[in-house]
């Protein structure tokens, strides 16, 4: 009994800081449609410094310093990455800026691997609170009673904050209609910039806090914004209160979880996060979303098939991968092979998201799911390739048709959110179920049939069916099919009043992308001759996201491109830079200034059009995306 | 025989009653526009019609066939076309493509992954574009559109199931006056042509008395009047609706 009191006290110790992590999160998303993929980085930051400070500056007070200084710091970062990146990019697409913070991300893992070195590091005590009390006959920490309070006041002071002042009324009204408050003479550069400075801030202060209960480490980031992203999710976006009470709630299934369920310990926070989505779609104390306004002065080209000049690139292309063998080298070449799935995963994920306008930040579940497929038949049938690579797509597809069912009943943010929440619960279960999956040890020995052991026949291999998958995306991107995805992603309204089963048509589109993602997966098993659970992990969807957005979303060669770009950087960066995640999160955070339509994008909407001036009006006639400004 | 029959068709949001006891139905190849100020429940009644919105009580028979708890694609596909008042349209897509999503819909080919959908339908699709006078334009991008542009190619797009029975609510808004004219016109020739029967909603009182065979008008959430122009021209209850009674402010209870 009193054993579980202290641990419903550390639980809620743990929900403090969770809360000021998560209410800055849903701030920021609220007003600005930005998902903060770098919060969990600011958090971090906030604790490494709040250390730096409180070990350096003198004096009991020094601690007590140390903490809000830190935060303030990291705040002013906040603002100047609000000014200089972000505030470029707000008109871009939709999750565009998602890309950018990530690039963030990657900078700040490298930068504190660089300033405080690889270790843990775990702060000072606070001093006048360094005892513990007894609770119950257990000792209890008596900092960790501060940190609970912690949690009530800010949200006290955040309601405060929005009920009682100038500015968060204006925020309020921002966050139901920001169109309106623009509108209405409130600056937006100004009011994004503070908001996004509160945010980072309350991050900031949550990171700082930890520091005498928990050791300070650069993976934190990864671990702070998944919870977070959950913690805001079911709460119901934008709501402070929701995400007080769903930080309570995960950080008690925490504490409690590892005790009652140790079994499945790691999925039960989003199993809980799955069937609230599931049951309210809004998060607990969130609201319907009103139809959003159409961003004016936004149309979306048409997609169009390949012109000539399209079809002769990609036929070169395709005849220089077919000749590549010639010259290249065993690594050149499986370097290669690996650019081709990841081309194939990117594609897949871009029929979802781009084409069927849903997002997934758990796309890996079904690359994965491929991948255990044809271990799991090598394990336990020693199934030879070829049936592997025949039935081991099918786990994914039946993985597809399961949470598709879930997740087209969702829509936007929350549906991405509910793909994360199957992506965690599939890893989750790979991870923990050692008897069948070997769990942290994978499955190793999945090697190709003896005729495609050489890594030119498996490149050839590859190279067949990626070219196919790829050409079978884009036959299906201008199908009827394909047609009606996009008809439902554009207007659901006029989908549902010409006849087309909404739900239907996506859940359909969710499995086949699942299906190609699955293919993928197979190849890669097969590459690497192991699985291990990491190909299911939130890095490896996170990457599918970023060579989809890289590339170009509104674009069909966009995914390709941005696979191509982002695995060679990263692949080459890994392996001849020491600090290549601050180079590759730089180049990120470069290429989405220089290029907020995606590099594909840049490429039809500027340089094309350049490029047939250059070339003369003569062949107008061609379908290209800007043709009918030039037909009569 | 009627098209539409609605009886006793009722719709409350919290304690507000939208749609209060409406009945009345449109007769085959009959021009019906529904009129009323702001907030009469035109709207709510509208997208009762094609299953936008379930009603609390009431029935709704299309050809003596209950409507009534069929989503909107079903009621579509029995035959009620529908445009909207703010424009729905595929924006990624071209005009063209917008009439041929249209189309495959209407032939059932959704599912199809093999053929091109650029190539399914473009003469039926053109034909449509024509009849509305958008076919010049139909390899634009359908996000380039100017807004009664956007109507007209909603009309195109409601014809393309060959519907019985069409709704329009506020089809020129929006327009310039002699688009207004042209598009009432074309509605005309086509409720002539195709036997099809049209239900309108409409704010601009000259095209209403100028185009429609019978008026209906809401106020309040009930049906007030209904009639031909000239009857309801003369009703002395719609005459205070639009143009007030004279006191602006009614004592309490007194509506």
């Amino acid at each position: 009994m009193d054993f579980l009191v202290a641990q419903f006290l550390n639980g809620l110790a743990s929900a403090s800081s969770l809360f000021l992590v998560a209410s800055g999160l849903s701030i920021i998303f609220g007003v600005t449609r930005i998902v903060n993929f770098a919060h969990g980085a600011f958090y971090m930051l906030g604790a490494y410094l709040a250390y730096t400070l409180a070990t350096h500056l003198p004096g009991p007070f020094g601690f007590w310093v140390a903490l809000p200084l830190s935060a303030l710091a990291v705040a002013g970062l906040g603002a100047l990455v609000e000014m200089t990146i972000l505030r470029r990019i707000y008109a871009a697409p939709e999750l565009f800026q998602l890309l950018a913070t990530f690039g963030l991300t990657l900078m700040v893992e490298d930068l504190v691997v660089m300033i405080w070195g690889p270790e843990d590091l775990l702060g000072p005590r606070a001093p006048g609170l360094d005892g513990a009390i007894p609770i119950f006959g257990q000792l209890f920490p008596t900092y960790d009673l501060l940190v609970i309070a912690m949690g009530p006041l800010v949200l006290l002071g955040l309601w405060l904050l929005f009920r009682r002042t100038r500015w968060g009324v204006l925020v309020r009204a921002a966050t139901e209609d920001r169109t309106m408050v623009a509108a209405l003479g409130v600056n937006q550069k100004w009011l994004f910039t503070s908001v996004f400075t509160l945010g980072i801030f309350l991050a900031a202060l949550g990171g700082a806090l930890q520091i005498p209960r928990e050791a300070v480490h650069h993976a934190l980031d990864l671990q702070v914004i998944v919870e977070a992203f959950v913690i805001v999710v079911v709460g119901g976006l934008g709501n402070v209160l929701g995400a007080f009470l769903a930080a309570v709630m995960i950080a008690e299934l925490n504490a409690f979880g590892i005790l009652l369920f140790p079994k499945i310990s790691l999925v039960l926070v989003f199993l809980v996060m799955a069937a609230v989505l599931v049951v309210r779609p809004w998060g607990l104390l969130g609201r319907p979303e009103a139809h959003p306004r159409a961003s004016v002065g936004q149309a979306v080209e048409p997609l169009r098939r390949l012109g000539p000049a399209g079809l002769a690139a990609s036929l070169l292309l395709a005849g220089a991968l077919a000749l590549l063998p010639l010259v290249a080298g065993p690594y050149l070449l499986t370097v290669v092979t690996e650019l081709l799935i990841f081309a194939l995963f990117a594609a897949s994920l871009h029929l979802m998201m781009g084409v069927g306008g849903m997002v997934s930040f758990g796309h890996a579940a079904y690359f994965g799911l491929g991948a255990y497929g044809a271990a799991l038949l090598v394990r336990f049938i020693g199934a030879p390739m070829e049936l592997g690579i025949l039935l081991g797509p099918l786990l994914a597809l039946a993985g597809g048709l399961l949470f598709g069912w879930f997740c087209v009943r969702l829509s936007g943010v929350y549906l991405a959110m509910l793909t994360l929440a199957f992506a965690q619960i599939v890893w989750s279960i790979i991870f923990q179920w050692y008897e069948v999956t070997g769990g942290d040890n994978g499955i190793l020995g999945i090697w190709p049939s003896k005729w495609a052991a050489d890594p030119q026949v498996y490149y050839y291999l590859v190279l067949g069916l990626c070219g196919l998958g790829l050409v079978a995306i884009r036959r299906v991107i201008f199908s009827p099919f394909g047609y009606a995805l996009r008809a439902c992603r554009d207007s659901v309204l006029r989908a549902e009043a010409i006849g087309i089963h909404r739900q239907r048509v996506q859940w359909m589109g969710f499995a086949l992308a699942g299906a190609f993602a699955g293919v993928g997966g197979t190849l890669y098993a097969y590459l690497k001759g192991s699985v291990f659970p990491d190909v299911i992990s939130i890095a490896t969807s996170v990457d599918g996201l970023v060579m989809v957005l890289l590339g170009g979303i509104q674009t069909v060669s966009g995914p390709i491109v941005g696979a191509a770009t982002y695995k060679a950087l990263s692949i080459y960066m890994t392996s001849q830079i020491a600090y290549w995640q601050l180079v590759l999160g730089g180049l990120i955070v470069v290429l989405v200034v220089a290029f907020p339509e995606g590099i594909a994008g840049f490429w039809q909407r500027q340089v094309g059009p350049r490029l047939r001036a250059r070339l003369g009006a003569r062949r107008a006639g061609e379908h290209t995306p800007e043709d009918w400004e030039a037909a009569p | 025989m009627s098209a539409l029959v609605v009886e006793a068709l009722c719709k409350s949001f919290g304690g507000l009653r939208a749609v209060d006891d409406v009945s009345f139905s449109l007769g085959e190849t009959e021009l019906l526009a529904l009129i009323g100020p702001n907030g009469a429940g035109k709207s709510t009644c509208f997208n009762m019609l094609n299953g936008q919105i379930q009603p609390d009580v009431g029935s709704i028979r299309l050809y003596g066939d209950e409507i009534v708890g069929c989503p909107p694609r079903t009621v579509w596909r029995m035959g009620v076309g529908r445009t909207f008042q703010i424009t729905a349209t595929f924006s990624s897509m071209t005009v063209m493509e917008n009439v041929q999503m249209a189309l495959l819909s209407h032939h059932r080919r959704l599912r199809a992954l093999l053929p091109f959908a650029g190539g399914q339908y473009r003469d039926e699709a053109m034909a449509l574009l024509d009849r509305v006078g958008m076919a010049s334009q139909a390899g634009r991008a359908c996000g380039t559109l100017a807004y009664g542009d956007l109507k007209r190619l909603e009309l195109a797009i409601a014809l393309a199931n060959e519907p019985r029975v069409l709704l329009m609510d506020e089809p020129t808004a929006g327009m310039a006056p002699r688009e207004r004219l042209q598009l009432m016109r074309l509605t005309a020739d086509i409720v002539r042509d195709k036997g099809v029967s049209v239900l309108f909603t409409e704010h601009d009182m000259d095209v209403v008395f100028g185009h429609a065979d019978r008026i209906l008008v809401m106020n309040r959430g009930r049906l007030v009047a209904a009639g031909s122009p000239a009857e309801v021209r003369a009703n002395t209850e719609v005459q205070a609706i639009y143009l007030g009674s004279g006191a602006l402010y009614a004592p309490e209870g007194a509506a």
